[in-house]
């Protein structure tokens, strides 16, 4: 398969996985509730009450019409209001979204900062302690529930050590005397462009343990795997031939094996974006951190199914488009890609 | 006959362990908890958030029970739900892998992409979804888990069938006339069986923890029913002061699913070729 049609072919594969993704959220959010009208109505809802909000929903029409209206809403930004709030969804979400992609931005940033060199290094020095205990890292990276890991975080480096809030995603100080302005709603850009670097340190400072969360898991993966493709790659020829020659352990490790290893760190750089997003339901709460992961568990006591049907779609399109980009960018890394 | 630890090493051997003994516990929990009424859910207000101590080595919660019988009753809920959800989801997924492998065509295509749609949500947001849906309770936070599990196994279960679809056997039946159904049953799914139960029997651990996740979120088993996420969740309101309440039930799923996925590891090791970073 060429380049061209493998880019055609991955494209089309996307538009049915959004057209399916929709209609998923669809049969959960409209069909399986037992009458969305009654929670749509509000609190002990007359029978008129509920009669007026089955025509605002239009829950009578048949369901392929309500599934096109349905998609018709979600592809123009139309997510409906809040049943508890009355608010705009679309505003929530406009408000929520940056948060929770600066904290995935930055916990991914985290695992590949961690887990990449950890893995070089374990690589490098087989069956070293550092080999050994990176193991056991990941391996205990992979079996601790976020909610739980976020606690503990809390409990060593908020309250015990002192060095870090515990919650939040700026100080008291900060936002109320003197708030950023809003430009981007990336706290730690947003004080980059007014040159404020007393709230850049407070912002990443609140960044730090809840990113920290979520990059465990994925850090353990990216460790894993570099290893894995380093330890394939350390064997090769040219690696012994820059060793003939004399080069530094350094200087081949990180100047020419490494970079051999691109494939695994794309592949974690998806996963962990993904965990993130998907994580900050459970984290997010924990840090009292106003993204999109504690709009939706707030939603979820609640019973704010407009709301959690959103969100997720939100969060699920991100995740298909950051998914289409990585295979696409692998193809043009790599044309091995392309043959499958 | 070798010893365990020696087919196992140490690690995979201990992870065993733990895993029977928490299955024992489970079963037996009326027999083994020091307060089985207290770890089914009866209130003992006098006892109130008493530390770790002599009589409650992991002290006591918000209305006085004690933490060892809650966490012993708990691990009934966590290793149900890890079970049937792994269980479910083979129960849709294979049949899904099956056919789709063994057809080919246009049910190959249409299968597989109702699969890619599944997969392409991430999975604990498709759960908490499904869970909000269908409203609390075990049953329902299984299904829900198991809607996102399914596709893996249909995946699976499919590449197995497309190797297995060309050996001379299957093709030797195929001519001498025997029907689809019994090929499937007969020559097919027991070859296909076998290694799949082993990956279902290593997700085990991952389901639990996924399942602990949509408790802690509150879509699980409803109080009084112990529940390892949820009690986790519960034991956030008084946290720091009284960590034992949170951190009794976080250390027992992480030691639960630390084993599950050590003895993975193991069992992986022995069987060769170490498939590092799959997760």
């Amino acid at each position: 398969m060429g380049l061209g049609r493998y880019i055609f072919r991955r494209f089309i594969l996307s538009a049915f996985v959004v057209v399916g993704v929709t209609f998923l959220v669809f049969v959960a959010a409209q069909v399986v509730p037992s009458d969305p009208a009654a929670l749509y109505a509000g609190p002990r809802p007359s029978a008129e009450q509920i009669e007026k909000a089955r025509a605002e929903l239009h829950l009578e029409a048949s369901l392929p019409e309500r599934f096109i209206r349905f998609g018709k809403a979600m592809a123009t930004g139309d997510f409906g209001v809040s049943y508890k709030s009355r608010r705009l969804i679309s505003q929530d979400l406009a408000a929520f979204l940056p948060a929770t992609l600066e904290l995935a931005a930055f916990s991914t940033f985290l695992a590949l900062l961690i887990g990449i060199p950890a893995g070089a290094f374990a690589a490098a020095r087989r069956g070293g302690w550092l080999d050994r205990m990176g193991g056991l890292a990941s391996i205990a990276a992979v079996a601790m529930p976020a909610f739980f890991l976020a606690m503990l975080l809390q409990f060593v480096f908020a309250k015990w050590l002192g060095v870090l809030p515990l919650s939040g995603r700026m100080s008291r100080e900060i936002a109320i005397s003197a708030p950023l302005a809003p430009v981007t709603g990336f706290a730690l850009i947003d004080a980059l462009l007014s040159r404020r670097f007393d709230a850049f340190g407070d912002a990443l400072a609140h960044l730090i343990l809840p990113a920290l969360t979520l990059a465990a898991y994925p850090a353990g993966i990216a460790m894993r795997l570099t290893r894995s493709a380093m330890i394939e790659i350390l064997e090769r020829r040219h690696i012994l031939a820059a060793r003939a020659l004399g080069l530094s352990g350094r200087r081949i490790l990180f100047g020419h094996a490494l970079p051999n290893a691109v494939g695994p760190a794309l592949t974690v750089l998806g996963l962990s974006f993904a965990f993130a997003l998907t994580g900050a339901v459970l984290v997010e709460i924990i840090f009292a951190w106003p993204g999109l992961g504690r709009y939706v568990s707030e939603a979820i006591l609640s019973k704010d199914f407009p709301v959690i049907a959103a969100a997720t779609l939100v969060v699920t399109l991100c995740y298909v488009a950051m998914n289409l980009v990585l295979d696409l960018a692998q193809a043009l890394i790599d044309p091995r890609v392309t043959l499958k | 006959m070798r010893g365990l630890h020696q087919r196992l090493g140490w690690p995979g051997a201990v992870s065993l362990a733990l895993i029977l003994i928490a299955f024992g516990m489970a079963l037996l929990a009326p027999w083994v908890a020091p307060f089985p009424d207290q770890g089914a859910g009866a209130p003992s207000i006098a006892t109130k958030f008493l530390p770790p101590s002599a009589d409650h080595l992991l002290g006591t919660d918000h209305l006085g029970r004690d933490m060892v019988s809650r966490v012993i009753y708990g691990a009934r809920v966590s290793l149900s739900s890890g079970l049937l959800i792994v269980a479910f989801s083979l129960l849709i997924g294979l049949p899904v892998g099956v056919l789709a492998g063994y057809f080919g065509g246009w049910l190959d295509e249409g299968l597989m992409r109702i699969t890619d749609v599944f997969l392409a949500f991430p999975a604990l947001l498709l759960a908490v979804l499904m869970a909000a849906a269908l409203g609390p309770g075990l049953l329902n936070s299984i299904v829900a888990v198991a809607v996102t599990w399914w596709p893996w196994y249909a995946r699976m279960a499919r590449a197995e069938v497309l190797a297995l679809r060309g050996q001379p056997y299957v093709e030797a039946a195929q001519l001498m006339g025997v029907g689809h159904p019994r090929i499937i049953l007969r020559h097919i799914l027991p070859a296909a069986v076998r290694p799949l139960s082993v990956q279902a029997a290593l997700d085990v651990g991952p389901a639990l923890l996924t399942a602990s996740a949509l408790s802690f979120l509150g879509l699980g088993v409803l109080p009084p029913t112990a529940d390892w996420g949820q009690m986790v969740d519960a034991g956030r309101k008084f946290f720091p002061e009284r960590w034992w309440y949170s951190a009794a039930p976080g250390m027992a799923v992480f030691i639960l699913a630390l084993a599950f996925s050590v003895l993975g590891d193991a069992l992986r090791d022995r069987a060769g070729g170490r498939r590092d970073g799959s997760a």
